[in-house]
């Protein structure tokens, strides 16, 4: 049984300016202790899908389908009941560390409180096994961190804190909403790694957004690929790497200048910019700017499986040969 | 011989600051950018990289004065910058433009395209007519790929990597020799990066210009740049022709950076054998005496502690600041490029085990 089962998700925000349609149809499944990725640009869904998932849209948001976790619907439940299941069996991460840890707490007073809180435990039992968590994630000097103030200590660092305090009830699930963003190179390594053997060591799945293929490559199991809120393609990450079978994946991967390969003159950018949600295009919301759109794109293709896992939502049947790098 | 379009010599810019608590002050001084040289060679791109607070966008500003140097000298074109009056700066700042990284915060909200782009017309050519400043700008929206009759439309009706085009227009318009880029696709999306590159290096191509490409990506420099700069806590640690940085680099800081980066072909990156660096960078209100990497540096010796590296130019012209890079140049390169012929395993000898690296501390 899959521990997470998104059906149809749909969410739409009521703006002034019209209803956005941020994720459209979103169907998935999540595996005990695998990590997928969600990737995509801005504007494609991925971070209002995990909102949606931890009830956390805003106001004017709002989410229809189903999500199912361990067989237990969370669109509509109460926010007592999600309130018992964030935190504890679902926690999520942030791109911006500092902001979304409390600044007027402690850090240690923050992991004691998950913990006081969703596993009922004494202060003291708390706060031992807040430090074991802080030594897990590599924190040097743990017993002074806790005393210490989120604007005391660096972007790594909070991000580190952040996902030790994902973990702490031992989560099913982590969501990850691009945790290394914002911080530099050689920080970002450090907390990927960081991320890469506790997804070994412990069961927990990891749902990881992000927009750096790079990360991906390195930190996941399978991969789903989403434009203007629907997924486009998803399959196991070397697959989708070898064998891009959406020609939107295919531009992705080619757009990205690489580390490894030295200059080849122009880079094969995707033209155009993506669509404007509040009025998503009828057909495929790609086909603006696909290089193979032709009459059948008026339409939208179904969501349809090319191989093993493999699924992609075009109505192509095989990407032609790429054009020789220039 | 070349002549350099900017010589840059042993520059500095200093910040004094107050790091104290309210009612105590304790000032002190950031090095932002300390005794950096470096040349700029007409119609070449030089990437500047390194992470936050390594001083590559106080570097780009003193460039163009809009902070002043403590120290150094600049040179354009055989003319000092350093010390010039603002009156004088500012002509001179016709020739030196610079894109910003934020592409709609760096416009104004409440003028139109038109108006935007033939600002700096109007400020550096007075006498041109309404006419003329019209057509100049409607060309100029052309080849950066605007259309021209969205002229009379305001910055927020454009998407972000559309605006970086109406700052690309904007700093082009009055036909500059150097563009200073300071990260000017790290605000916008892969498939839009790649089309805001593209554009960079056509301009380039047709106008001539000399282009100085900042950016914490270092993918996107190794694709932009003939030459790289890596620049840590306000030092210059490596300034080397672009393939030599990549393919190898003889600064451990160098080295550890292109390891960090992940590369986008899931077989690769799980085999790559890679080093991570301990530890945070350094305040720059404290950093480390001696060189300022050896905190983080994986070879680092005690003399490391006790003395400044002097930049040091080898016999190709690349420029590095460490103490051991010559023991150190025994490792493989950092990165297996796919283009170099040899096998992915053999990047295994990349890091650890080589017998004659020194021993980490």
């Amino acid at each position: 049984m899959a521990l997470l089962e998104v059906r149809d998700l749909s969410v739409s925000f009521s703006t002034p300016d019209g209803v956005v349609h941020a994720v459209n149809g979103l169907s998935f499944d999540l595996e005990p202790g695998e990590t997928l990725g969600l990737v995509g640009e801005s504007g494609s869904g991925k971070t209002q899908t995990a909102l949606a998932l931890m009830g956390l849209l805003a106001d004017n948001g709002r989410a229809s389908g189903s999500v199912k976790f361990r067989d237990q619907e969370l669109l509509g439940m109460s926010s007592r009941e999600l309130t018992r299941v964030r935190g504890s069996k679902i926690s999520m991460i942030f791109q911006d560390p500092i902001s979304s840890l409390n600044p007027y707490l402690s850090i240690g007073d923050q992991l004691i409180e998950v913990l006081t809180h969703h596993r009922s435990l004494k202060r003291k039992a708390a706060r031992e096994r807040a430090v074991e968590m802080l030594e897990r994630v590599r924190i040097g000097d743990p017993l002074a961190r806790m005393r210490q103030f989120p604007h005391e200590l660096s972007g790594g660092m909070c991000q580190r804190i952040m996902i030790a305090m994902g973990l702490l009830c031992q989560p099913d699930l982590l969501i990850a909403d691009e945790p290394t963003t914002a911080l530099d190179v050689t920080v970002q390594s450090q907390i990927n790694a960081l991320m890469g053997e506790l997804s070994e060591k412990s069961s927990t799945a990891i749902l990881l957004i992000t927009h750096d293929l790079g990360v991906v490559a390195g930190l996941c199991d399978r991969v789903m690929v989403m434009y203007a809120g629907q997924e486009m393609e998803m399959a196991p990450v070397v697959t989708l790497f070898a064998e891009p079978a959406h020609p939107y994946t295919e531009g992705l991967l080619n757009s990205v200048p690489r580390l490894d390969r030295a200059r080849s003159g122009i880079l094969n950018a995707i033209p155009g910019n993506p669509p404007n949600l509040l009025q998503v295009p009828a057909g495929c919301p790609f086909s603006a700017r696909c290089r193979h759109a032709w009459e059948a794109c008026r339409e939208r293709p179904a969501f349809a499986e090319v191989g093993p896992d493999h699924y992609k939502r075009c109505h192509l049947e095989r990407l032609p040969e790429a054009p020789p790098e220039t | 011989m070349r002549q350099p379009v900017l010589k840059v010599r042993d520059l500095s810019v200093h910040f004094r600051v107050d790091a104290g608590r309210l009612f105590r002050h304790d000032y002190r001084t950031v090095r932002a950018v300390d005794g950096v040289s470096f040349d700029v060679m007409p119609a070449e791109t030089l990437g500047i990289v390194g992470e936050s607070g390594c001083g590559k966008s106080t570097l780009a500003r003193a460039l163009l004065g809009l902070v002043s140097a403590q120290g150094g000298s600049i040179s354009w074109l055989g003319e000092e910058l350093v010390g010039l009056g603002e009156e004088t700066m500012r002509g001179k700042r016709r020739e030196i433009q610079m894109i910003f990284q934020d592409p709609s915060g760096s416009l104004d909200p409440r003028m139109t395209v038109g108006e935007i782009v033939a600002e700096p017309l109007k400020t550096f050519y007075p006498s041109m007519s309404r006419l003329q400043i019209r057509e100049r700008v409607q060309g100029m929206m052309q080849m950066v790929g605007l259309l021209p009759d969205q002229i009379n439309r305001y910055p927020h009706e454009f998407s972000g990597g559309q605006c970086q085009r109406i700052g690309i227009a904007r700093a082009l318009v009055v036909n500059p020799r150097l563009v200073v880029c300071d990260e000017p696709v790290s605000a916008l999306d892969v498939s839009i990066q790649a089309q805001i590159v593209n554009l960079l290096k056509d301009l380039q191509k047709k106008l001539q210009l000399s282009l100085i490409f900042i950016a914490h990506d270092l993918s996107v420099v190794r694709h932009v740049s003939d030459r790289v700069m890596v620049m840590y806590l306000g030092k210059l640690m490596e300034l080397a022709d672009r393939d030599s940085i990549y393919l190898s680099p003889r600064h451990p800081y160098t080295r550890a950076l292109i390891e960090s980066v992940p590369i986008p072909d899931p077989v690769l990156e799980r085999e790559r054998a890679r080093r991570v660096l301990d530890g945070d960078i350094p305040s720059p209100l404290d950093p480390p005496p001696g060189c300022v990497f050896h905190s983080r540096c994986p070879h680092a010796r005690d003399a490391c502690q006790a003395e400044v590296p002097a930049v040091e130019t080898l016999e190709d012209g690349a420029q590095v600041a460490c103490l051991f890079h010559r023991e150190l140049a025994a490792h493989g390169p950092a990165v297996q490029s796919p283009d170099q012929g040899s096998g992915v395993a053999d990047s295994s000898s990349v890091s650890e085990t080589d017998s004659s690296s020194p021993e980490p501390r």
